[in-house]
């Protein structure tokens, strides 16, 4: 880990401003990711403004439906809230889902929609990374790439977003909020993280200057009708192969409206708008949710190493929205998949 | 909390050369009001051990994926390895030699030891904060649930089935 200076933001302007006069300072708020990217020298930043003490950390109702959640809230904290708890239990199984009870009482939303691949070559110094050095090479496009992308991959690079609440805020359509040195701005949750392209070095469409303010989720909750279903190499404390946050809008046995993303497969959580459109009116069974899936992965790229999970993510789309229509969401404590 | 006292330092050409000057970090350890002066960089782990002298707390892998450095901060169990002392300026810290009470032995300690809930004993310090962090979220869980919510400590020597019974014995005594 590089020497650095440390300075306190006492307010989100403050933060802002402080962050535009010093290039390549970095906020630090739980520190979960970026600590731990210190410490490997991946992440090397000459002063790091401290955001944790900010009251960006509430929970609000909107006027009118929906839900507005400071950034700064902890993972836990965001989980155990009673209105994620009965307006959107998928956000809060997501994020049980995700690390341990430690890291959870540490990790902030914001932090956590700023989390950086777990691609095993950009924590190795010792081997090229487009994402950490643009130009130098992807070692995991020949490499071990068993947990690497099946879509919306480059040649540039093959990582994985590895956020499971991420995925959750995508199905539900949630918006990002940020503030810049002279104005904010709204971000749809899918618009915030990129595809790698020829640019792997670039995460997200945030600005260097910006800072995440809050997530808004919109009104529709899919309490009723959901399922985040996680596979992954251990029962606990692993990131995903593939995992899935399915949400479904029944008028009885007929989907009236079907959201769908998968983490663990891209660059960013995955969903496909033409998929979830042609399941409108289509009645929820087996047979639909086979050609949701298959539609889903139709354009996935193998590597190497990595085509099991094609198969792997079809059925778990499958098993998550027929748990989503049974109105028997997956557990996050009992393993055994319903 | 204490007001921090910062220096503000001009970006310098390679600040890898160009150590800022220590801050002041005021932690309440176990009780006790501790001041130190600090490198930014001092997690808080380091700072427990290193300059409090509180070697109780382990460090196992440094990067958040053993729980061996697990503390409760405000009451709440963390990785410690993964903040840095100066963030939690001004907070109660709690460590495994903060859980006795008078020379009487925590509920967890007792039932880890009833239970022989561990082999070598490096990851126990952690698993006990963790439990005892655990304990304070005050659900009532099945074994299934405290399986969950124990994955942050990893126990090489493999003595999940006593550090479960262990936590069992423990919810039921606090």
């Amino acid at each position: 880990m590089i020497n650095f200076d440390y300075v306190r933001a006492t307010s989100a302007a403050d933060a802002v401003s402080r962050i535009a006069a010093f290039p390549g300072a970095k906020f630090i708020a739980g520190g979960t990711n970026l600590v731990d990217l210190m410490k490997e020298d991946v992440e090397r930043p000459p002063r790091l403004i401290d955001i944790s003490r900010l009251p960006l950390n509430r929970v609000e109702d909107i006027q009118g439906g929906g839900l507005r959640i400071g950034a700064l809230i902890a993972n836990a904290d965001l989980a155990g809230a009673p209105p994620v708890a009965q307006r959107y239990p998928l956000l809060g199984d997501a994020l049980r889902a995700g690390a341990s009870g430690q890291l959870r009482n540490m990790a902030s939303v914001g932090g956590n929609l700023m989390q950086r691949t777990r691609c095993c070559y950009f924590y190795d110094l010792a081997t090229p990374c487009n994402k950490r050095r643009p130009g130098d090479g992807c070692s995991a496009r020949d490499g071990l790439n068993r947990a690497h992308a099946i879509l919306g991959a480059s040649v540039a690079c093959v990582a994985t977003h590895p956020s499971d609440m991420c995925v959750a805020l995508a199905a539900l359509d949630a918006i990002v909020h940020v503030r810049g040195p002279t104005e904010g701005r709204a971000l749809a949750l899918t618009d915030f993280h990129r595809l790698p392209g020829d640019t792997p070095d670039r995460d997200t469409n945030l600005e260097p200057d910006e800072l995440i303010t809050a997530v808004e989720l919109p009104p529709k909750g899919f309490a009723e009708h959901y399922s985040y279903l996680k596979i992954r190499d251990r029962l606990s404390y692993a990131f995903a192969l593939v995992s899935v946050a399915a949400a479904l809008d029944l008028d009885g046995d007929r989907i009236r409206e079907a959201r769908i993303a998968l983490g663990g497969v891209a660059h960013k959580p995955w969903r496909d708008a033409r998929v979830e459109d042609a399941m409108r009116g289509e009645p929820a069974n087996a047979a639909t949710f086979g050609a949701a899936a298959q539609a889903l992965l139709r354009d996935a790229r193998a590597l190497a190493h990595n085509a099991f999970k094609i198969d792997l993510a079809a059925r778990t789309v499958v098993r998550a929205l027929t748990q989503a229509a049974r109105g028997t969401p997956q557990s996050q404590t009992d393993k055994r998949i319903g | 909390m204490t007001q921090l006292q910062t220096t503000e330092v001009p970006a310098a050409k390679n600040p890898s050369l160009a150590p800022p000057d220590k801050l002041a970090v005021t932690l309440i350890v176990n009780g006790v009001e501790q001041t130190l002066r600090l490198a930014p960089w001092t997690t808080l782990l380091d700072a427990l051990r290193d300059h409090l002298n509180l070697t109780g707390t382990k460090k196992g892998c440094d990067h958040g994926q053993c729980g061996a450095c697990t503390v409760l901060v405000e009451g709440r169990r963390i990785n410690s390895c993964l903040t840095f002392a100066v963030m939690q300026d001004g907070a109660r810290i709690t460590t495994i030699e903060g859980l006795a009470r008078n020379g009487v032995l925590h509920p967890l300690q007792q039932a880890f030891t009833d239970h022989d809930a561990f082999q070598c004993g490096y990851c126990t310090p952690g698993q006990i904060c963790s439990a005892a962090g655990l304990l304070a979220e005050g659900k009532p869980l099945t074994r299934d649930e405290i399986r969950e919510a124990m994955s942050g400590n990893i126990c090489r020597c493999g003595a999940y089935p006593n550090i479960v019974a262990a936590i069992e014995q423990a919810m039921g005594r606090t």
